[in-house]
């Protein structure tokens, strides 16, 4: 079967699929939308989080919570991936997609899982968080929802495998995948344990909650559903450090410091990262220091490691990139001279630092074995996902988007100053989130609390005054994150439906200079000095923030 | 680019660049100072999680603690009981909707095995202000040995959801210096 039919994009002379252009759009149009809902329930909790406004009464407010989660930690952004997957496969390689039909029933069931488990939650009868820890037991249509999702993202995965196979057989390249699709294989790698383990855990699940099960271990639960739950944020982590190399090569026409470096690096994310369920496996009964030493560090932190790498060879392609422009003053010219009020740049700088500074230096403190004793469960975790998960994720995934829409949806960008705009208000909005959540979790404040002043108790106990103040910023920050996730969905509906039709070649990179490297020559000629001031900026945070940690731990009352 | 077959053929044979093996190397090293410092601090620090845990069920878990509960109880908070254990000895408390059961009352620089278990669902036991957060799981029972060297009220609060009464779990510790007060 041959019957598919291309256009050659005049900007970039890809040759692109009209059926994998048909399902890249409708993926990220349901990314987008379950973002646009879940994104107003994070505002509703975070409002109700705010002791002066609290918003929401109780039973609301967890079942906000529950939806918040489940509608942008999951579809969201599993959705997005899937058009990601489709774009790096089929596009970047001029490939037909593979079996494009079975894409549209992957659509179809990933689309109908998630209205289930949306429909289940909002009927009031499954407000169980996005963990849904047994024994609290949610309607047996929550886990039949998230089984078929889960089901409809492994078929999506295998066209993605079945697309790479094609394109090379029907040699549509030439030598090895590019970088960016060679990510993508590692996010599809990565979902593939993922969701096996999702289905595993969560098939028994469901059948405990028909009745044919009686028992679910709540700690074999815990296991397995984070090896879906933690590893399913390292299909994130891949995915977005392939957008961050993408944007880097689209608009600088940057080229990979070295190949060999930044995909040894996506390697160790395939070898390690599934480990990390041990995150949040450190405080509980029945489980050896030597398995938690082992598993939270991913063996000796080598897929950190990883992450490190990206950390600096995304930023220095984009230096070396920028210094062969003309851009070669001093340390910073090449990063102050940057198209900063371009969305698909400031986005995509933003999500690398924040991701970082933010989301990855606390991931690996809270990480380690001891120190999550004054870390779990606290607010600080979900101050750190949000800076992993929406700073980094989030936010790269939008900046994509600014790209996405002239070439795949071929539309011009409305609202071009709004658009300019979105990715600093949504990215001061979700450092403050990260960073104030964060504050709160060290003062202790439990995450998934309706009332941090327990009037409602027979016994008395509030917060320190310092907590209820980070709670008000947390909740102004999100107003902040809410405006710019709006004004992103103002732009991108603007953009799909009203914007002009796309004539011919556009321009995506900052004008001045040669447009694009060919190569770096000898590798004595590579200067990177800023990317090493900044890296080293860095290490010195991650060093020190780490054994402050250890600092308060060891305040705390001794135990053994 | 990389959006793009790399240029070179044999990518993998090309020379990496200093400041990237230079950094390779510093963050590896810094994977492994992170990973031998846990290993360091079970070794010689004071703040370890215990691991010594044993299977139960909610009834024989509650029978313990009301037994424990019979012997020592030395006074009432709200109607709940406040318990003084002797120094040195087993103290028990169970996590259920939507209480931490009973209130202790502990001195400081003693050690205690204090054992935790749910009886319902899982509860997070989150001692504050002095922020000690441990998971307790129905049908484990969890034994924590710890030296309270601080003297004060101490509260804990639940921080895994337990249903809609969640926000309102709370238990007690007091930790009090010398023979401490008996009314």
């Amino acid at each position: 079967m041959n019957a598919s039919q291309f256009r050659t994009c005049p900007t970039t002379g890809l040759k692109i699929d009209l059926q994998a252009q048909s399902l890249i759009k409708a993926n990220a149009v349901a990314a987008v939308v379950f973002l646009a809902i879940g994104g107003l329930f994070g505002l509703s909790v975070a409002l109700t989080r705010w002791p002066a406004v609290h918003l929401l009464p109780a039973d609301w407010f967890y079942l906000a919570l529950t939806a918040h989660g489940l509608d942008v930690l999951l579809l969201w952004i599993i959705f997005f991936e899937i058009a990601v997957l489709y774009f790096a496969s089929s596009t970047l390689l001029n490939s037909r997609l593979a079996a494009p039909r079975l894409g549209w029933v992957a659509f179809g069931m990933m689309l109908g899982g998630g209205l289930l488990t949306n429909v289940s939650v909002l009927q009031g009868q499954s407000t169980v968080m996005f963990t849904s820890y047994p024994p609290l037991m949610a309607a047996q249509h929550f886990y039949l929802g998230l089984i078929l999702f889960a089901v409809g993202a492994l078929l999506a995965c295998g066209i993605f495998f079945g697309t790479l196979v094609i394109a090379r057989e029907e040699k549509t390249y030439k030598g090895s995948i590019p970088l960016v699709t060679y990510g993508a294989l590692t996010a599809a790698i990565i979902a593939v344990f993922t969701l096996a383990s999702g289905a595993i855990i969560l098939i028994p699940t469901w059948l405990w909650s028909l009745g044919i099960i009686s028992y679910i271990d709540p700690l074999m639960y815990k296991l397995v559903w984070w090896a879906m739950g933690h590893s399913s944020q390292q299909i994130n982590v891949s995915v977005h450090v392939s957008i961050w190399y993408a944007i880097a090569a689209m608009l600088f026409g940057a080229k990979p410091l070295s190949e060999k470096v930044s995909r040894g690096a996506f390697l160790l994310y395939i070898l390690f990262l599934q480990l990390a369920s041990a995150h949040h496996l450190l405080v509980e009964p029945g489980l050896s220091s030597e398995w938690k030493v082992f598993n939270t560090s991913y063996a000796m932190y080598l897929a950190v490691l990883g992450s490190m790498i990206h950390g600096m060879t995304v930023p220095g392609s984009i230096e070396a990139a920028q210094r062969k422009r003309g851009f070669d003053k001093g340390f910073f010219e090449w990063l102050r001279k940057a198209p900063w009020g371009n969305p698909a740049f400031s986005g995509m700088f933003l999500s690398l630092v924040m991701f970082g500074f933010l989301g990855g230096i606390s991931g690996v403190v809270m990480g380690t074995e001891q120190i999550n004793i004054i870390i779990h469960n606290t607010l600080y975790v979900p101050g750190h996902f949000h800076g992993t998960v929406v700073a980094g994720t989030t936010l790269a995934f939008m900046a994509m988007t600014y790209l996405l829409i002239p070439l795949i949806f071929q539309r011009e960008i409305r609202f071009p100053r709004l658009a300019k705009w979105q990715p600093y208000l949504f990215g001061l909005g979700v450092g403050g989130i990260s960073l104030f959540m964060m504050g709160a979790g060290t003062l202790g404040v439990s995450r998934r609390h309706w009332d941090i002043t327990f009037a409602d108790s027979a016994l008395d106990f509030s917060y320190p005054e310092a907590a209820f103040l980070m709670l008000a910023l947390n909740g102004l920050s999100a107003i902040a994150a809410a405006t710019g996730g709006l004004m992103y969905i103002v732009v991108v509906v603007g953009s799909v439906f009203f914007g002009r039709k796309v004539e011919g070649k556009i321009a995506l990179a900052a004008p001045s200079g040669p447009p694009a490297v060919a190569t770096y020559g000898s590798s004595d000629s590579l200067r990177i000095p800023g990317t090493v001031v900044l890296v080293g900026v860095f290490f010195l945070a991650f060093v020190l923030y780490y054994f402050v940690n250890w600092k308060y731990l060891s305040d705390i009352w001794p135990m053994r | 680019m990389a959006i793009s077959p790399p240029t070179e053929r044999l990518w993998w044979k090309t020379p990496i660049h200093r400041p990237e093996l230079i950094w390779i190397i510093v963050a590896f090293l810094w994977g492994l100072v992170m990973f031998f410092m846990m290993i360091y601090w079970h070794a010689f620090g004071q703040q370890n999680l215990s691991t010594e845990t044993y299977r139960t069920t909610p009834n024989a878990f509650y029978a313990k603690t009301e037994a424990m509960v019979q012997q020592y109880r030395v006074r009432d908070l709200n109607g709940l009981p406040v318990v003084r254990p002797p120094a040195g000895g087993d103290v028990y408390m169970i996590g259920r909707m939507w209480l931490w059961y009973p209130a202790l009352e502990l001195q400081k620089d003693q050690t205690y095995r204090l054992h935790l278990s749910a009886l319902d669902l899982q509860h997070g036991f989150s001692l504050q202000p002095i922020n000690i957060n441990v998971q307790v799981h129905p049908g484990y029972e969890h034994v924590l040995t710890v030296t309270p060297d601080q003297a004060g009220e101490f509260s804990i609060v639940c921080n895994e959801y337990c249903g809609l009464g969640h926000h309102t779990m709370l238990g007690k510790i007091f930790v009090v210096d010398g023979p401490g007060v008996t009314p």
